[in-house]
């Protein structure tokens, strides 16, 4: 049990491998996402599409997976697959259930086909499990930029769309009535998902994409209902879990999931705890 | 009835909302057709029927949302236009997440420009002023901060008031915005409303399938049954023989205490 532990949490030599290069690229990326992910989180929540992010995690996988088999850019494959399962889940199924049921099957069919696929691959397997659970190792120098790139990108177009994006999310029929075009605001948001799903993939992985895109968001939305200061808490929540996990899986040299989820995951309770503790208190 | 000039109107348009030869068609159903109908500023106008009878659609045509089968509409002298500044809307009461992230004085602020592009920057301590003084205006200054995920149906619908009116509107359109709400707020909301027509003679459009609460301050009633209409004031429309004649069944309007209580509307749809 004490060995199990001490080989979770080590710190030996963390120091060493912060100098490394590809250290230091993963922090940057990781940061990166951070940032973005934090931004989106508050959105993802009030709009209650959780469950489409992992949705579109899950088609950036089987996308991740398809380009490992055909021999192209995992990157570019994970890209395609997410940006074309967020216009599927933008664009069918405005309705709560439908859209819930459409993800549902489209998931299910995109995770066994990446599955295939992935036992179809002769390659390395640390290719395939970094897709799953992600991998720090993956962030080469050209994956940086593209990841900045994407990252500008996301960031330019909330900072031209934010206002009716919070309106259209939060109050969804009287933005209608006030000409927000909800209907063109749904997929570009769902795209917008599908670009920062993509980039946290190879990062995170496809399985907890869920824990920098959504918690950070959930977590900040139990303590404040200041929509600034949500997006601001959120961030810390992503960039906290993403670097803190980056740092703590260096030494053991594990997949950084773990570490990401089990510290969002306490950004959420502790936030719970908190807001549960105020609300004694009746506000208004 | 007495009219107020509304601020910023401009001569030659001297009614708020203007329908000539309107109809309305999804396929083969017509919803209503050949509706002409000339709301003056500050005029209250009860918009009654039983479901599906095209209420809500009309404010959406209003809004923008929808256009006509055919005829033609104005709001405030203009065709209707998305964002248009001259509405404001106050939807049904409808319970809002509790952890929604939005303070009661965000809820009013989108109203204001929440359909403008950007994060909002600009002008930040004018639209704070502008935000303030409609949360005043509605007695909601005490929680402007409270999530409104946790305030009452209520308050939540004090807000929904000074949401619709803190863009000074010339219209403002009401979609069955006492329901589920009790005595003592559909008092309040009504009241609110009240306060706004008689002071910047706006002109309300209030869509409702129960005309008591608002019966003193109605002006004249819109009556819509399967694709008939009737346009008159209470006394003219809500009568045995005008509503007989709309549902095409025999209907009852009774006066009790100043209430109207329609007995045979419902079975006939």
């Amino acid at each position: 049990m004490m060995d199990l532990l001490d080989r979770l949490f080590t710190l030996d030599g963390t120091g060493q491998l912060l100098g490394l290069p590809f250290v230091q690229s993963a922090l940057v990326a990781a940061a990166l996402l951070g940032l973005v992910a934090g931004v989106l989180a508050p959105l993802i929540v009030a709009r209650g599409m959780a469950f489409a992010v992992h949705g579109t995690a899950e088609l950036a996988f089987t996308g991740g997976a398809a380009a490992l088999l055909i021999g192209v850019s995992v990157s570019v494959g994970a890209v395609v697959g997410a940006v074309f399962a967020g216009l599927v889940f933008g664009l069918l199924g405005l309705r709560q259930r439908e859209r819930d049921s459409v993800i549902g099957v489209v998931l299910a069919f995109g995770l066994g086909l990446g599955v295939l696929m992935i036992s179809l691959y002769d390659g390395r397997a640390a290719n395939k499990f970094g897709l799953l659970t992600g991998s720090i190792v993956s962030v080469d120098s050209t994956n940086l930029w593209v990841l900045t790139a994407v990252v500008l990108v996301v960031l330019a177009i909330l900072a031209v769309v934010y206002r009716p994006l919070l309106f259209a999310s939060t109050d969804p029929d009287v933005a209608l009535a006030r000409g927000v075009p909800t209907r063109l605001l749904s997929p570009l948001f769902a795209v917008l998902i599908a670009l920062t799903t993509a980039i946290a993939v190879p990062i995170v992985g496809a399985v907890i994409v869920l824990a920098v895109t959504v918690i950070p968001g959930a977590a900040a939305a139990r303590v404040t209902a200041n929509p600034l200061t949500a997006t601001l808490l959120a961030v810390a929540f992503a960039e906290l879990a993403l670097l803190g996990g980056t740092v703590l899986s260096l030494a053991p040299g594990l997949p950084i999931s773990g570490y990401v989820a089990t510290i969002a995951f306490l950004c959420y309770v502790g936030c719970r705890l908190v807001g549960r503790a105020r609300g004694q208190v009746r506000v208004g | 009835m007495t009219t107020v000039a509304p601020r910023g109107a401009r001569e030659e348009t001297a009614t708020a909302v203007t329908l000539r030869g309107a109809s309305l068609r999804f396929g083969e159903r017509t919803l209503w057709e050949g509706l002409d109908l000339d709301v003056s500023p500050g005029e209250f106008l009860a918009i009654l029927g039983p479901n599906g009878s095209g209420k809500t659609t009309l404010l959406r045509v209003l809004l923008g949302l929808q256009p006509l089968h055919s005829g033609s509409v104005l709001v405030d002298g203009t065709p209707p236009a998305r964002g248009s500044r001259a509405i404001g809307y106050i939807p049904q009461q409808k319970a809002l997440p509790e952890d929604l992230t939005l303070r009661a004085s965000d809820l009013v602020g989108l109203g204001l420009d929440g359909h403008r592009l950007g994060i909002g920057l600009r002008h930040r301590a004018e639209r704070r002023e502008k935000v303030r003084a409609a949360l005043e205006s509605v007695g909601a200054t005490r929680y402007a901060s409270a999530p409104v995920g946790r305030l009452s149906g209520g308050e939540q619908q004090r807000l929904r008031v000074a949401q619709a009116l803190v863009g000074d509107p010339s219209v403002l359109l009401c979609d069955e915005p006492l329901l589920s709400l009790d005595l003592a707020h559909q008092r309040v909301v009504t009241e609110l409303v009240e306060q706004r027509r008689r002071t910047a003679g706006t002109a309300v459009l209030f869509v409702t399938h129960e005309i008591n609460p608002v019966l003193p301050l109605v002006d004249r009633v819109l009556y819509l049954v399967n694709g008939r209409f009737r346009i008159g004031t209470p006394d003219e429309v809500m009568t045995s023989g005008a509503l007989s004649e709309l549902y095409r069944t025999e209907v009852d309007v009774l006066r009790v205490r100043n209430r109207l209580v329609v007995v045979g509307a419902e079975a006939a749809h």
